[in-house]
């Protein structure tokens, strides 16, 4: 634990650039180029910016918790520091999580976490906001208060911390980081951020009447922001939760999440991060609608992120051109959560592929839905000869698993679009798979490989040629909040790897096909922890605590994580609860069970939900049920709409992208 | 079916540019600079002419890059362009669509032959924090005809010369430190500052190991181009030969 003694201890709120402290040390670390700042299109304010105005400044640290190549492109975080930057009375600077030689460069010379922009220390600011796409950044946020100078817990600090605020997806469950942050927001960021930073300005304005519990408190009684410390947690004889309640007057029982309408208002990111490193995205991307109502059980992001809100195609041009322009990334990626689906996706495809035609602009679209119609547009998207590779996502190996998971793609539906692919030139399909899902067998998962032979096949047949290739990406299912499997039992990770061997040694022996078929997956050790941190409560805390004491760090890099760390701290952490990780993670929940998040208000009935649990089990015994998209079958029934008063949004307009006028 | 894509047509015309890394930009990395530099010329809507294939490329030659970590005056590279244009436009359009720090500084028309033949030589300002008066070991290190310095390469370990590629090294002092004017040539294997400053290091041996001062050194190349073996002059290889 020698890293937490060398913490630098009274790191003063200065506002001054530590950059000379950073610039000599930098040649002695890799790719330095990373923490200097400068990208194109960032923005450097002044430290009183609202003073111009008349106002309170308010200060905003935005941080990714993870290495800054992974951290840059999200797209989270490029657009909420636009849009708090545009307010004149508001400043927003990035700050990432930084490598361990950096780390131990930064502790020898006592160098406090700063931002890139400015290189200001993060405790400085009134508000560090992290984005936890993913719940193996906590240890990664534990690490950088410890470098800020912030205490750990949110019950030490004092007037001078910032208020650690979490959000994000994993921010539907903030539980296990209840103790560090000292708020979460649920639901899309663009307009909470702005009112919260009106909250934190008249505060301010008052001359911060009553401290940091007062600004937390009316942050708290909005209904839109959780501040764990208000809500007091009970635990039954057995380890479960008794109740949550809130522990003073004016605080609500339910917090809810939000969701932005109108996406053509706010056409964000219009002035895209351009990084000089080299980072995992290197392409401009334009979100074409959020949301996703198809309905797969598995799927956290398509339940808690309902209703569907599309963009227009016109705005969607228009995104696409001002980011091309503005950033010089030739590469525009369409995202969603599927694209596919956007009602005029077709329109969309050929009207961009139209524009730019005859230049190096090229298109891209995560392609997941298994259809012919996706191949034409791949087609159009490929009209400048490229033939990268496409992938589809069946998820279930066999069609009793697809029905489970209420992916309704039959293997004709599949061979018919590989069948198109590998006609139209296509010489590389990638399909993916999920092994560990609910009522799962062996036989289930072997059925991934008959697949990937029909595949392959079918392709050898349709395109007369031999070197027809197949991967197959394989990943471990964990059970999410807010799903119809957050009652599920996880697959304990034995199990797991058994049934990956089993499926690896079934496709590696197959003499006609094996060799033209790729196969990747990985081990589902990590799965268990994500899966304790996923669903866990409170008291999980303790544990990433240990972990990171421990010297754990970037736990989403396979170099960086432990799985035997995880598990001994666990052990200590969890002693004399009565709960354990398996507790947490391969035990199946029943509807009695107050559940760590319950209080956490997504939308969704959480009677559906139950419901849509018990088909996915009656499924698994054969019954035929499918749930249809509200987007074609109006179904209020998840009960999204009426209880956030939101409603879907989508089109088609009828208009088309016309040419570009030359300038 | 897959068809070959088109030949792509031959530049009509080619630009050499000087351009500078300053401030904290100049931890920049080669390849940092190139992939920026290609978004830049399609941010300037520079008509680049572009190489054939599957995943054409614009038409850019890099020179002489200088190490991460070092600021520079003079770094060069050129551009095939598919329409002939104005070199004062280009200068304009390119400077605007790089970030601060990454400066353009002169753009001109070739006058042919390769631009990293006219790449013999480099002056560099080495900045040495803290460090005191280096006259008497510029002057022992200048006195031998050979230093072998170790640098971990691509390839490996490497051992080579650094004194060899030393034209001429000048020491003077400033009120933080003390700065050395450093003119060097072009070799094989490239003998960079730091090179001569470990040569320095192990010149003035263990007992005179904090002599060149306590702080990272700032090197900054302030001139490249053709060297005059003659005078130890550096020519600007954007100039007329």
């Amino acid at each position: 634990m020698s890293h937490v003694t060398d913490t630098p201890a009274e790191l003063s709120s200065d506002v001054a650039s530590v950059f000379h402290l950073l610039e000599p040390r930098l040649p002695s670390v890799s790719k330095p180029i990373q923490y200097v700042g400068g990208e194109l299109n960032s923005t450097v304010k002044e430290w009183d910016c609202g003073a111009a105005v008349g106002s309170e400044t308010v200060r905003w640290a935005l941080m990714y918790p993870d290495a800054y190549e992974v951290g840059l492109p999200n797209q989270g975080v490029q657009i909420l520091y636009e849009v708090l930057n545009e307010r004149d009375w508001i400043l927003a600077e990035r700050t990432y999580s930084v490598w361990p030689d950096m780390e131990k460069v930064m502790r020898e010379d006592r160098i406090p976490q700063f931002t890139v922009d400015s290189h200001r220390p993060v405790r400085a600011f009134d508000v560090l906001g992290l984005s936890f796409s993913t719940e193996l950044g906590y240890t990664n946020m534990l690490n950088a208060l410890d470098l800020a100078g912030i205490p750990l817990h949110a019950a030490d600090r004092g007037d001078d911390d910032p208020v650690v605020l979490a959000g994000g997806h994993a921010a539907f469950n903030p539980e296990p980081i209840a103790d560090f942050v000292d708020a979460a927001v649920l639901g899309d960021g663009e307009e909470v951020v702005l009112a919260i930073s009106e909250v934190v300005r008249e505060w301010k304005t008052e001359g911060r009447p009553g401290g940091r519990d007062e600004l937390l408190r009316r942050l708290a009684v909005s209904g839109g922001v959780y501040v764990p410390r208000f809500y007091d947690v009970q635990y039954a004889a057995d380890g479960s939760i008794e109740a949550v309640v809130p522990n003073r007057p004016g605080i609500p029982f339910r917090i809810r999440k939000h969701t932005l309408m109108d996406l053509d208002a706010w056409p964000y990111p219009a002035k895209p991060l351009v990084p000089l490193a080299e980072t995992v995205h290197e392409r401009f991307s334009v979100e074409i609608f959020r949301g996703c109502t198809r309905g797969c059980r598995f799927c956290q992001a398509g339940m808690i992120t309902r209703p569907v809100r599309e963009r227009s195609i016109k705005t969607i041009g228009d995104m696409v051109e001002n980011g091309i322009r503005k950033s010089g990334f030739e590469e525009v990626g369409l995202l969603s959560l599927s694209s596919a689906d956007h009602t005029e996706i077709g329109d969309v495809a050929k009207g961009l592929a139209d524009r730019y035609e005859g230049s190096n602009v090229s298109l891209s679209l995560p392609s997941t839905r298994v259809d012919a119609f996706n191949i034409s547009l791949a087609n159009e998207f490929s009209r400048n000869g490229r033939r990268s590779g496409l992938t589809f996502a069946p998820e279930g190996g066999s069609e009793r698993m697809r029905k489970v998971i209420n992916k309704m793609v039959t293997e004709e539906d599949l061979i018919r679009t590989v069948a198109a692919a590998y006609s139209h030139g296509w010489r590389q399909v990638k399909l993916y798979f999920m092994v560990g899902l609910p009522t799962e067998t062996d036989e289930d998962v072997l059925q991934v490989a008959e697949l990937a032979k029909k595949v392959i096949a079918k392709g050898r047949e349709v395109s007369g040629r031999n070197d027809i290739r197949c991967t197959v990406s394989i990943g471990g299912f964990v059970p999410k909040p807010h799903t119809p499997f957050q009652w599920a039992a996880q697959l304990d990770h034995e199990t797991t790897d058994e049934r990956l061997k089993k499926l690896r040694d079934t496709v590696r022996e197959d003499k006609r096909f094996g060799r033209a078929i790729g196969f990747r997956y990985h081990d589902g050790k990590p799965g268990i922890v994500e899966g304790l941190l996923s669903r866990g409560d409170r008291r999980v805390g303790r544990v990433i605590e240990e972990v990171w004491r421990d010297g754990g760090r970037f736990d989403g890099w396979s170099e960086h994580f432990s799985y035997d760390r995880w598990m001994e701290s666990a052990e200590r952490a969890l002693a004399g609860t009565g709960v354990d990780v398996a507790w947490y993670t391969t035990r199946e929940r029943d509807l009695d069970e107050v559940l760590p998040w319950d209080h956490l208000d997504s939308g969704l009935d959480k009677d559906w939900l139950w419901a849509d649990w018990e088909d996915a089990l009656a499924a698994a015994e054969g019954a035929d049920i499918e749930v249809e998209d509200c987007r074609w079958t109006p179904c209020y029934d998840c009960g999204v709409c009426p209880e956030m008063g939101t409603e879907i949004q989508i089109g088609p307009t009828g208009q088309k992208l016309l040419p570009l006028s030359v300038v | 079916m897959r068809q070959q894509p088109e030949q792509q047509a031959p530049p009509v015309q080619r630009l050499r540019i000087r351009y500078a890394k300053r401030g904290r930009l100049r931890f920049t990395s080669h390849r940092d600079f190139s992939r920026a530099f290609e978004r830049a010329v399609f941010r300037a809507r520079i008509p680049m002419a572009y190489s054939s294939g599957f995943n054409p490329h614009p038409r850019i030659s890099y020179a002489g890059a200088s190490p991460t970590g070092a600021a520079s005056e003079a770094e060069y590279v050129e551009l095939g362009l598919a329409q002939v244009v104005d070199p004062a436009q280009v200068l304009a359009d390119l400077d605007e669509a790089l970030p601060d720090g990454l400066d353009l500084l002169v753009v001109v028309e070739s006058e042919g032959g390769s631009l990293s033949d006219r790449l013999t030589g480099s002056r560099w300002r080495v900045g040495l924090p803290g460090a005191g008066d280096l006259a008497p070991l510029v002057a022992d290190f200048l006195a031998r005809d050979e230093v072998l310095v170790e640098r971990m390469t691509k390839k490996g370990l490497r051992e080579f010369d650094a004194r060899g590629a030393v034209v001429s090294l000048v020491p003077a002092t400033e009120p933080t430190g003390a700065v050395l004017d450093l003119v060097l040539r072009h070799t094989v294997p490239a003998v960079r500052p730091d090179d001569v400053l470990t040569a320095l290091t192990k010149v003035a041996g263990p007992d005179a190991g904090a002599s060149l001062g306590s702080g990272a050194p700032l090197l900054t190349r302030l001139e490249q181009g053709v060297l005059d073996e003659m005078t130890g002059t550096i020519g600007d290889p954007l100039a007329s030969p």
